[in-house]
């Protein structure tokens, strides 16, 4: 209901503009504003809803997954084809638990603190662009700032579940996390400005068509700057999220389970289902913002866009354009799942540090470097001329003379640089990660069943390890 | 349902303005108060919105804005004088011991 | 029942919204007058904000929508749950007004309303279509306007409004410092000098 409540904001003077494309693919050109609202409505019911929910209980047996690999164990594999199942019957173990209210906690805010966690991640999930017709509100003119505003009121709902559960151990988790999700909001909105600055706009769709010519022209490599400030926001949206290294919330080892220690059942599940959703927002802005929405790296989709629109215009079959907005789609989730993927990897890895290092590494480390940033983004602007417009509209993204003949050589070249270097470091990355991958996964069956695991080591184990 | 003029949103903003007054005059809690000072200044920005939605709009190039800039600075002075105002009252809890205002009368007499 | 479902306007639809998020703030003020609960008023203050927030959006004012929720739901708010946990022994208020307070409070605040809504129903107003009707108006205000008008027109409140942030941040830090009566008075005990005992004894 209050994801509801959040869903209706964007649609208000709006509803006096004309319908968007999807709205008139499914209803024609002329519709009443009921089957508008009924749209907005079903859309949201059934299609956001059940996308989002999907998405967490892949996120968590992902998760599971993951860890079990990384500390060279197999994770879930018993519930379903390699234990894909397995969220479906956490998820119906957690509703057949018993509905516990602590003795004296606050009961209306101890009831109310799960929404007010999970409708903010919710809402924010609403607007991220899937396709440049698969957006649930394009003409959302703050786009981005919207999403960043939204996920500042999850703040609200974990302080609340802390402070009506009655628990020493959860006011000291709920505070913990006021004190680092509100300080590390300030390099987070200061790395998006710097984004927003190289693009000129807040909207999500009118961000996804100007990255829409090819991987130089992703705004992660627009300016050196912006390259850093990628990296900035992943930090910075880690601690956001109460994700590992910055888990000090719910810090399993040291605070029993933080602000969710007296929640069981189905609000437990509200929390787990909030974080992952938030855990792909935040991913869904950095594709978004950075790496190029719902584009190809090769511009092919910003290339046939234009015409799929034009023909559907023109009164043709809107199946090119849906398939268009399909592929689109897939793009955006592979590039969110691989922001996923890097946290849940960072979160298995590296220890905790105490809340004094965490506010260290924000106050003193991130804001500096984030405060440099935007100068930087800002000078930039001003002295290195840079293409305008969209890409395969107004120019022509990989044609050198284009570039050259409105006078944005250096912006080309230094975009083409950043390309190389980006691609060179994700390459070496994943090309490192899979062979260690790889080289142990031949050792783990022996490693697992070996009679002799500690005197003896297998004679070809100290060759396979680096 | 009648549409939905600038009076709609003038009653609205006095009746958030009703409120927080009647917070500050009832509540002995200082940071009750602040809260009603809060509803106060966001009674007076949805007056300053409203106008600006239902005046003159200006031309595309010179949008008329005064009303949304207005309020920007209003919630701007808003969150630093809840600031200050916060740092006021935890050093008032440090003295006393009490965040009642009542207990705060070492001038008077 | 289906012809009157589909004959619902546009209009009709913005009025469902305003009665919503302005039956939201208001309702939630009213309970933040009413509640006994420090922390439950607080909550009430978050719904009051949300609700101001989706009226900015139903008056184009989306930029100040998501500040509004940034900065007061995200960043004040927060701020004072922190003064509320850092300063409640209890969560029930034990401080209950006098009944004379209240009932002078409410006589005070109910004239106060009555003279408000009257003074702003006897006026006329232009309705929006007639706003919407005058010349060279505009439906929205894209945001990049309000980044000019505040960096052009607006520049001298702005570069203000910073300073006054920079000395507020610096004042908070040093008023926040907690410094006890009793550790001042006794640091004057042992080391005080043959002036101060004088100036003592002749205050």
């Amino acid at each position: 209901m209050s994801g509801l409540l959040y869903m209706l904001l964007p649609m208000s003077p709006l509803a006096q503009a004309s319908p968007t494309v999807m709205e008139r693919v499914l209803f024609g050109d002329a519709a009443s504003p009921f089957q508008y609202l009924l749209y907005s409505v079903a859309i949201i019911a059934m299609v956001f809803l059940p996308l989002a929910m999907l998405i967490a209980m892949f996120s968590i047996w992902w998760e599971r997954k993951v860890a079990g690999h990384i500390q060279s164990r197999l994770g879930p594999n018993r519930v379903g084809p390699i234990g894909l199942l397995q969220s479906l019957a956490d998820g119906i173990k957690l509703i057949l638990k018993e509905d516990l209210v602590p003795k004296d906690a606050d009961n209306l805010l101890f009831r109310l603190a799960p929404y007010l966690a999970f409708a903010p991640a919710f809402a924010a999930f609403v607007a991220l662009p899937f396709g440049p017709n698969f957006t649930y509100e394009p003409r959302l003119n703050v786009g981005v700032f919207w999403v960043l505003a939204i996920l500042s009121v999850e703040v609200m709902g974990v302080i609340l579940a802390g402070w009506a559960s009655n628990n020493k151990w959860s006011v000291y988790g709920a505070m913990r996390e006021a004190c680092q999700m509100v300080s590390y909001e300030i390099p987070l909105g200061i790395s998006i400005i710097v984004g927003i600055m190289a693009a000129g706009t807040l909207n999500m769709v009118a961000l996804g068509h100007l990255q829409g010519g090819g991987i130089h022209t992703w705004l992660i490599y627009r300016n050196p700057f912006t390259l850093i400030a990628f990296f900035v926001f992943f930090i910075a949206s880690l601690a956001s999220n109460k994700r590992a290294p910055f888990d000090l919330p719910e810090s399993e080892s040291e605070l029993v389970a933080g602000f969710h220690t007296e929640y069981s059942g189905l609000r437990f599940s509200f929390f787990f289902f909030a974080e992952y959703a938030a855990m792909f927002v935040v991913g869904g802005i950095q594709a978004a913002l950075f790496l190029g929405g719902w584009n190809d790296p090769f511009g092919a989709i910003g290339y046939l866009y234009p015409e799929a629109l034009r023909d559907f215009e023109a009164g043709g079959s809107p199946l090119p354009l849906i398939g268009l907005n399909i592929l689109g789609a897939g793009m955006f989730v592979i590039k969110c799942m691989g922001i996923v993927f890097l946290q849940m990897w960072i979160r298995w890895t590296l220890p905790r540090p105490r809340i004094d290092q965490v506010l260290y590494a924000c106050v003193k480390v991130l804001l500096p470097i984030a405060c440099v940033l935007l100068l930087g983004a800002a000078l930039w602007q001003l002295l290195v001329p840079e293409m305008a417009g969209v890409p395969w509209v107004k120019y022509h993204p990989w044609n050198w003379n284009d570039w050259k003949e409105q006078g944005a050589r250096g912006a080309f070249v230094t975009q083409i640089i950043l390309t190389i270097v980006g691609v060179s470091l994700f390459g070496a990355t994943s090309m490192w990660a899979a062979y260690n991958l790889f080289s142990s996964r031949r050792n783990l069956k022996q490693r697992l069943t070996d009679p002799d695991p500690i005197d003896k080591a297998p004679a070809n184990l100290a060759a396979a390890s680096h | 349902m009648a549409n939905i003029g600038l009076q709609h949103y003038l009653v609205l903003g006095a009746l958030l303005f009703v409120c927080g007054l009647l917070t500050i005059l009832l509540k002995r809690n200082a940071i009750g108060i602040l809260m009603g000072v809060e509803l106060i200044l966001n009674a007076a920005n949805v007056n300053l919105v409203a106008f600006n939605h239902f005046s003159w709009r200006g031309t595309p190039d010179a949008p008329a804005l005064a009303g949304q800039v207005f309020a920007i600075f209003v919630i701007v002075l808003a969150a630093a004088e809840a600031a200050v105002a916060l740092a006021i009252f935890l050093n008032f809890y440090n003295n006393f011991s009490t965040i009642d205002v009542e207990r705060a009368q070492n001038l008077k007499g | 029942m289906t012809t009157s479902v589909l004959a619902i306007s546009e209009a009709d639809v913005a009025g469902w919204l305003f009665y919503l998020f302005g039956g939201i703030a208001g309702l939630s003020a009213v309970l933040l007058v009413l509640s006994r609960n420090i922390v439950r008023m607080a909550v009430c203050l978050l719904f009051t904000l949300a609700g101001v927030a989706g009226l900015y959006f139903l008056l184009s004012a989306e930029f100040l929508a998501a500040v509004q929720l940034v900065v007061y739901a995200g960043g004040t708010l927060i701020l004072i749950i922190f003064g509320v946990m850092l300063t409640s022994k209890s969560p029930f208020s034990r401080f209950e007004p006098s009944a004379v307070e209240v009932v002078l409070a409410i006589t005070l605040g109910g004239i106060l309303l009555v003279a408000l809504v009257l003074a702003v129903t006897s006026q006329r107003f232009p309705t929006a279509a007639e706003v919407a009707a005058l010349p060279a108006s505009e439906r929205g205000y894209p945001v990049d306007r309000l980044g000019q008008a505040l960096l052009g027109d607006y520049l001298l409140p702005f570069e203000i409004a910073s300073v006054l942030l920079l000395v507020v941040m610096i004042g908070a830090a040093y008023l926040a410092k907690a410094r006890r009566r009793e550790s001042t008075r006794s640091a004057n005990g042992p080391a005080e000098s043959a002036a101060s005992r004088q100036a003592r004894a002749w205050s």
